[in-house]
C-alpha cells in the first residue's frame, strides 16, 4: 500500500515539475525577445539604452547565461521559494504572494463550500421530485449555470444587490459580507459542473438492481435516495473537486478583478497587463501546485469511499 | 367470494404501459391463485409478461404503467386499490424478493451486515438491540460459512453464489408469507444453481412459505414447482402440476417451449459420425496445451495463474467439438489459442497438419480463411455503423476476394443461408432481434467458407425457443457444407443435441473426453455427473422413467 | 421545414421498400443501399419537432450570420460614434441602447460576433486536432506511448486554464489571436481524454475482434470501425466546448488581453460598460445577455445530440 502512495507522490511531483517546465517554456522562451519585455515591464525602453547598459541589463536579469542555466537556476529558487522579483513592482515575488494568498484563499474555500452545497442540494432536488416538468426544469439549470460568463454574473450580482438592494458591499476586502457576492459568483460555475454530474450519476443509480432490492425491503423513496442511491451516484464528484481547483483558480482572477479585491487572482490580471513574467511564473506554479496537491489527496481517499477500489496493481 | 385459504388471488388483472403515447398492454387479463406454502413458477420468454407479473405483486410497478384491470389480493390486501404506503407496509413484511442478477443486486458500497440489518430493522419498525445477532443466524441460515466474516466484506468480496444467498437472507429478513425469485438460476453456473435452489427450497419449506420462481428455463420451473404457469405474449396460457404440462400439454405454446427446451426436446442425434479413416488429418488439434497468467505480486496468493492444463483434442472435418464448463474453466481460453489470439504456455497448435503456435500474426491472416468465430454477445458483435450487408461482407472485402456485383451476389447468397430475408442487407443492427442478429453474425463466418467455425456461447444470451431455432440451423449448414465446429458451452443440454464429442474442462483441465452419446450415457467423472445431473429439467425424466 | 420534408421525401423515394421473402423469384429482388447521408436525415428528423431545439439551433445560426455578415442584421456602423445619444436606454432606434460613445450596442455586438466566433472556432480547431490526435495515438497504441501522453495531458489539466492563457498571451502578446490559441491549448486535455476513453472502449469490443479475425489490417479496423464509433461523444464535447471557448475569449478580452479598442469583441464591451454599471446598466448587461444566449443554445444542441446517442 506504502508503494502505491510512494508512485503517487512521484507522479503528483512529476506532473508539477512539467507543470513549471511548460510554463517556463512558454514565458522564457515562446516570446520573440525577453529582454525588451522585461524592460518594458519595468518601465524601461529597450531603444534608449547604450550596448554597455543592454548588457548590464541582461546580465541583471540573468539573461545572459545559457537556456538551460537559467532554467536550472530559476528551478533552483522556486523550489526554495524564491521566485525572483517582480519588475514592476520592483518587490520579492514570495512576499507579494503571501500577502495576497489569504484573501483568494479565503474566497476560494468558501466559493468551494457554497459550490458543493449548491451543487449537490441541486441535484439531489432534481433526483427526488417526481413531477416531470418540475423535473425537467431543474435539470436544465446547471447548463444554464455553465453557459453564464463568471464576469458577467458579479456585475450583475454588483448591479442588483449591490446597487439596487443594497445588501452587500460591491467592491473591498473588507469583512465577511463582502466576501459573500464574489463567492457565489465564484461558486456557480463549480456548482453547476457538480449538479450536473451528480444528476447524472442518480440517473444512471435509479436504474440499477440494487435500487429494486432497496425497495423491496419496503423503504420508502426518501429513504431509498439517501442511503442507497446518493452515496453510489456521488462517487464520481471526489475525482471533479479535484479537477475544479483549476477552474477555481481561473475564475477568481475574473471574480477579484470585478470585485476590486486584492488577491493573487488580481495580481495575475496586474502581472500579464504589465507583462511582469517572474510574478506571472509564480502564480500558475503555485496554482499548479495547488491542483497537484488537492488531486494527490483525492486519489489517496478514493478507497476510503468506495470499496471496490483497493490500491492494489490490477491484473491485466 | 375471496377464499382466504389463497395467499396471492388474481383475477382478470390487466397491466398497461403507457410508452412515447403508445400504450403496450404487458398482462392481460390473467387469473390464478397461490396457496399458502405452495411452490409456483412463472414461465415465458421474454416480453411474455412474466417480470410485470412479478412486479405488479410487489407494487412496483414503474411509474409509466398501471393495473388496467382486474383484481389483484395478496394476503388479504386488496393490492390492485392500495396507495403507496400500504403497498410499501407489505413489501419485505408480507412479501420478499429475491432478485434477478446478484451481481448488481447489493449496494456495491455498503456492507453485506448493514443491508441485511436494514432489511430485518424495516421489518421490526426500528432498530432493536439483537439485531447483529439475526444478522449473523440469517447469513448462517442461508448457507454462509464464516458469518462474522462475510457481515463485514462487500459485495465485490463475495462469489456470485454467495451473493445470491445474501439476496435470499435480506427476502427472509422481514419474515415473508411470500417470496418471488426472478429468474434465480440465470447468472449463475449450473452447479451452483442447483445448490442454490435446493436450499431456498428447503428454507420455505420449513417456514411454509409460499414460493413463486420467474423464470424462462421451464425445466427449472418443471423440477421445482408445485405448479406451473404457462406466459406468453402477456396471457396465461396454461397451467397445472409440472407432469401434465410436460406430457400432456394442452396450448400450442406450451408444446412449442417444450419442443424447443434443449432438455426436454427430441434430443437430436447428430447425424451418424463420419467414420474417421486413418489417411485423414484433423482439421484443428491441440497438444499438450496449456496457459499460465503471470499475476502481479498479491501478497498471500499465488503469483501464476494456470488457465489451462494439459489439454489434448483433436477435431475432424464435418464433425462437432463441444467444450463445457462452467465460468472460469478456460473453455473461452482454448478457443483464443486456437485462433491464434493468445499463445500458450507450452503444447502446439496445428491447423490442417500446419504447426502454427509460433506464428506471427501476419503470418496467420492467410490461414484465417479456414477457420472463423462466432462471438457470444450478439449485441455486441456486429458495428452498429455497419448495415447487414457491409458487415456479413467484411471478410471479403478484408481479403479483397470480391467487388462490386459479385460482392452483393454473396450477400444475398449468404444471408438467405441463415434464413434471413435478403431486404434486411439494408438494415442496421438495432433494427434486429438477438436471435437475428446471431445469424448474421454466422453469415459473416462463412463468408470466407472456412473448413472450421469456433463458436463461443453462441445461444446462451438468446431466449429459449431461438436458442433452437439457431442450433437447428447450426445442424443443417453442417449436413450441408461439410464444416466442422468446435462449440463452447456452459449448458450440457445445449451440446447434447450438437454434439459428435464432448470434453468436459474444470479449472483448465480435462475431466472426461470421449464421445457425446459416451460422455452423456456414461460419464466416468464425478464433476460430469454432477453437471448432468444438475441440468434442469432431468427430475421429471428421472422420476417417471421417460426417454 | 419544407426544405427539409421535400428532400427526405425524394431520398426515401429511392429506396425500394418491397420486402422480398425466402423462396420467391430470387432474381427480381432489389434491395438499394442506403447512403449514410439519408440515413443521418432521417435521425434528425424528430429532433425538428422539439421547440427547445429549434430555437437553440435559430440562435445558433443567427450568431454565425452575425459572425460572417454582420451587415445584414443590422445597418448601423459599429465604430460611429454619435455623442449626442450616448447612454440612451434601450428603445426603438436603438434595440440594447447606446454606449458612452454613442455607438448603437446592438450592432456592437452583432459585430462583436465575428470575433468571438472566429476566436472560438479557432480555438476549438486548435483543440480538436491536438486533442484527437494525442487521444488516438494513446488508446490505440497503449503501453509506454500511452502512459507518456497521459502525463502530459496531465501536466496541461494541472494548469488552470485561464492562467494557461494567460501565460501564453503575456509571452506572445495581446490581441484576438493569441487569445484564441491560448483558449486552444487549454481546452486540449479534455479532447484527449475522451478521444482516448472511447478508442479504449471500442477497441476491447468483440466486432473489432470479429473484423481482425475476418482479416482486416489495422488500419482498416481503425479507419472504419473504431474512429466512427469513437467520434459521438467527441462530437458532444466539441459543441459544449464552442461555448466554452466563447465563455473564455470572453474573460480575456475581459480582462483587457483581447482585441484592442475600438474593436466590439463581446468581452470588451462588457468591460466597457463596467464604468457605468450605476448609471446605465445595460451597457453591460445585454451584452452579456446575449452571450449567455447563445452559449446556452450551443449546450442545448451538444445535450440533444447526447441524447439521441444514448
Amino acid at each position: 500500500m506504502s508503494r502505491y502512495i510512494l508512485s503517487r507522490i512521484a507522479q503528483a511531483l512529476l506532473v508539477l515539475w512539467g507543470a513549471y517546465s511548460v510554463t517556463y517554456f512558454i514565458l522564457y522562451l515562446l516570446p520573440g525577445d525577453s529582454l525588451s519585455i522585461m524592460l518594458s515591464a519595468s518601465g524601461v525602453e529597450i531603444d534608449s539604452l547604450s550596448a554597455q547598459d543592454l548588457a548590464k541589463a541582461k546580465l541583471y536579469y540573468g539573461l545572459d547565461r545559457g537556456i538551460f542555466e537559467q532554467y536550472v537556476d530559476l528551478l533552483w529558487g522556486a523550489l526554495h521559494g524564491d521566485f525572483g522579483n517582480s519588475l514592476t513592482l520592483n518587490r520579492p515575488v514570495s512576499e507579494l504572494l503571501i500577502e495576497r494568498l489569504p484573501q483568494t484563499l479565503s474566497l476560494a474555500g468558501l466559493a468551494i463550500v457554497l459550490s458543493l452545497i449548491g451543487g449537490t442540494g441541486l441535484a439531489y432536488l432534481t433526483a427526488y421530485v417526481r413531477w416531470q416538468p418540475l423535473k425537467v426544469a431543474l435539470s436544465r439549470l446547471p447548463s444554464l449555470g455553465f453557459s453564464v460568463p463568471v464576469f458577467w454574473m458579479g456585475l450583475l450580482f454588483i448591479q442588483l444587490f449591490a446597487f439596487t438592494l443594497g445588501w452587500f458591499p460591491a467592491t473591498g476586502n473588507q469583512g465577511f459580507s463582502s466576501l459573500i457576492l464574489p463567492a457565489v459568483t465564484l461558486a456557480i460555475p463549480s456548482a453547476a459542473v457538480y449538479a450536473q454530474v451528480l444528476q447524472r450519476g442518480f440517473h444512471g443509480v435509479w436504474k440499477e438492481p440494487y435500487i429494486i432490492t432497496a425497495y423491496a425491503k419496503g423503504l420508502t423513496r426518501a429513504q431509498v435516495q439517501a442511503r442507497h442511491a446518493f452515496k453510489n451516484a456521488a462517487l464520481p464528484l471526489l475525482t471533479l473537486i479535484g479537477l475544479q481547483v483549476g477552474n477555481t483558480v481561473s475564475g477568481a482572477v475574473l471574480v477579484e478583478t470585478i470585485f476590486a479585491r486584492s488577491g493573487v487572482g488580481r495580481l495575475a490580471q496586474e502581472a500579464v497587463l504589465r507583462q511582469d513574467i517572474p510574478v506571472v511564473l509564480a502564480i500558475v506554479t503555485v496554482s499548479a501546485a495547488a491542483f497537484v496537491v488537492v488531486n494527490l489527496i483525492v486519489d489517496l481517499l478514493y478507497p476510503a469511499l468506495d470499496p471496490r477500489i483497493a490500491h492494489t496493481p490490477k491484473v491485466s | 367470494m375471496t377464499d382466504t385459504a389463497q395467499l396471492i388471488d388474481i383475477r382478470h388483472l390487466s397491466v398497461a404501459y403507457r410508452f412515447d403515447g403508445q400504450i403496450n398492454q404487458a398482462v392481460r387479463n390473467v387469473s390464478f391463485q397461490v396457496a399458502r406454502g405452495e411452490t409456483v413458477a412463472i414461465v415465458g420468454e421474454s416480453g411474455s409478461g412474466k417480470s410485470t407479473m412479478a412486479n405488479a405483486i410487489l407494487g412496483l410497478l414503474p411509474d409509466n404503467a398501471a393495473i388496467t384491470g382486474g383484481e389483484l389480493h395478496v394476503d388479504g390486501h386488496d393490492l390492485g386499490h392500495a396507495g403507496e404506503r400500504e403497498k410499501r407496509r407489505i413489501r419485505g413484511s408480507t412479501i420478499g424478493l429475491v432478485p434477478q442478477d446478484p451481481m448488481v443486486g447489493l449496494n456495491p458500497t455498503l456492507r453485506i451486515g448493514r443491508q441485511i440489518a436494514e432489511a430485518l430493522i424495516q421489518a421490526h419498525g426500528r432498530r432493536y438491540p439483537a439485531v447483529n445477532a439475526d444478522v449473523l443466524e440469517l447469513l448462517q441460515q442461508v448457507g454462509l460459512d464464516r458469518p462474522v466474516l462475510r457481515a463485514r466484506q462487500y459485495p465485490h468480496e463475495l462469489s456470485g453464489g454467495m451473493r445470491q444467498r445474501v439476496l435470499i437472507a435480506i427476502a427472509l429478513a422481514g419474515n415473508p408469507r411470500l417470496i418471488i425469485a426472478d429468474e434465480p438460476t440465470s447468472a449463475l453456473d449450473v452447479t451452483v444453481q442447483r445448490k442454490i435452489l435446493d436450499h431456498l427450497q428447503r428454507l420455505v419449506a420449513e417456514r411454509g412459505i409460499s414460493l413463486v420462481i420467474i423464470t424462462h428455463d421451464l425445466g427449472v420451473a418443471t423440477d421445482r414447482a408445485d405448479r406451473v404457469l404457462v406466459m406468453n405474449k402477456g396471457e396465461l396460457v396454461e397451467q397445472g402440476p409440472p407432469q401434465q404440462i410436460l406430457i400432456a400439454p394442452r396450448h400450442a405454446y406450451t408444446r412449442a417451449l417444450i419442443a424447443a427446451a434443449p432438455a426436454f426436446g427430441q434430443r437430436k442425434s447428430p447425424a451418424t459420425v463420419r467414420p474417421v479413416a486413418s489417411s485423414d488429418t484433423p482439421l484443428l488439434t491441440l497438444s499438450n496445451i496449456g496457459k499460465t497468467y503471470r499475476l502481479p505480486y498479491v501478497k498471500g496468493e499465488d503469483a501464476d495463474f494456470q488457465a489451462l492444463q494439459d489439454v489434448n483434442f483433436k477435431v475432424y472435418p464435418g464433425q462437432t467439438l463441444a467444450i463445457v464448463g462452467e465460468s472460469g474453466s478456460g473453455k473461452s481460453t482454448v478457443l483464443r489459442i486456437a485462433l491464434g489470439l493468445e499463445k500458450p504456455t507450452h503444447g502446439r497448435v496445428q491447423l490442417d497438419g500446419q504447426d502454427v503456435t509460433d506464428l506471427g500474426w501476419r503470418e496467420f491472416r492467410p490461414l484465417r480463411r479456414r477457420i472463423q468465430l462466432v462471438q457470444q454477445n450478439p449485441f455486441a458483435a456486429l458495428d452498429p455503423r455497419f448495415t447487414l450487408f457491409e458487415s456479413i461482407v467484411e471478410p471479403l472485402v478484408s481479403f479483397g476476394l470480391l467487388k462490386g456485383r459479385e460482392l452483393e451476389q454473396a450477400a444475398r447468397r449468404l444471408i438467405e443461408r441463415v434464413q434471413l430475408p435478403v431486404a434486411y442487407l439494408d438494415r442496421l443492427p438495432r433494427e434486429l432481434s438477438g436471435g437475428q442478429r446471431q445469424r448474421i453474425a454466422i453469415a459473416r463466418a462463412l463468408a470466407l467458407q472456412p473448413d472450421l467455425l469456433l463458436l463461443d456461447e453462441p445461444v446462451s444470451a438468446l431466449d429459449v425457443s431461438v436458442q433452437a431455432q439457431i442450433l437447428d440451423l447450426l445442424v443443417e449448414l453442417q449436413a450441408e457444407s461439410g464444416i466442422a465446429y468446435v462449440l463452447v458451452s456452459h449448458d450440457l443440454a445445449v451440446v447434447a443435441s450438437v454434439a459428435h464429442q464432448v470434453l468436459v474442462l474444470k479449472h483448465g483441465k480435462t475431466v472426461e473426453q470421449g464421445l457425446a452419446e459416451d460422455v452423456f450415457a456414461r460419464p466416468q467423472a464425478a464433476y460430469t455427473q454432477e453437471l448432468i445431473a444438475a441440468i434442469p429439467g432431468r427430475r421429471l425424466e428421472l422420476q417417471t422413467g421417460t426417454h | 421545414m419544407t426544405i427539409f420534408d421535400n428532400r427526405l421525401a425524394r431520398l426515401t423515394r429511392l429506396v425500394d421498400p418491397s420486402q422480398n421473402l425466402p423462396g420467391k423469384n430470387a432474381p427480381a429482388v432489389q434491395w438499394q443501399r442506403r447512403s449514410s447521408l439519408s440515413r443521418a436525415m432521417e435521425a434528425a428528423r424528430p429532433l425538428l419537432r422539439r421547440p427547445g431545439f429549434l430555437l437553440a439551433v435559430a440562435m445558433v445560426a443567427f450568431a454565425l450570420l452575425a459572425a460572417l455578415a454582420p451587415n445584414l442584421l443590422s445597418s448601423y456602423a459599429p465604430y460611429a460614434t454619435s455623442p449626442a445619444d450616448k447612454l440612451a436606454a434601450p428603445n426603438a432606434a436603438h434595440w440594447f441602447g447606446t454606449d458612452e460613445l454613442g455607438r448603437d450596442l446592438y450592432t456592437r455586438v452583432v459585430h462583436g460576433s465575428s470575433v468571438s466566433v472566429q476566436a472560438a472556432l479557432l480555438a476549438v480547431g486548435i483543440a480538436m486536432l491536438g486533442g484527437l490526435s494525442l487521444g488516438v495515438i494513446s488508446g490505440f497504441a497503449g503501453g509506454r506511448i500511452d502512459a507518456v501522453i497521459m502525463r502530459l495531458i496531465d501536466v496541461l489539466l494541472a494548469l488552470p486554464g485561464l492562467l494557461l492563457a494567460l501565460a501564453i498571451v503575456t509571452a506572445i502578446g495581446f490581441g484576438t489571436l493569441p487569445v484564441a490559441i491560448a483558449v486552444g491549448v487549454g481546452i486540449i486535455p479534455g479532447f484527449a481524454r475522451t478521444t482516448r476513453a472511447e478508442v479504449l472502449r471500442v477497441k476491447t469490443l468483440p466486432y473489432v475482434e470479429a473484423a481482425r479475425l475476418g482479416g482486416a489490417s489495422w488500419t482498416r479496423t481503425l479507419l472504419r470501425h473504431i474512429l466512427p464509433n469513437a467520434w459521438g461523444p467527441v462530437a458532444v464535447l466539441a459543441t459544449l466546448d464552442f461555448g466554452a471557448a466563447i465563455l473564455a475569449t470572453a474573460g480575456l478580452s475581459f480582462l483587457g488581453f483581447g482585441a484592442e479598442p475600438p474593436a466590439a469583441e463581446w468581452g470588451t464591451l462588457i468591460a466597457n460598460g463596467r464604468h457605468f454599471l450605476i448609471t446605465a446598466p445595460w451597457v453591460s448587461l445585454l451584452p452579456g445577455l446575449f452571450v449567455v444566449g447563445v452559449v446556452f443554445s450551443f449546450n442545448h444542441i451538444a445535450r440533444t445530440l447526447e441524447e439521441t446517442q444514448r
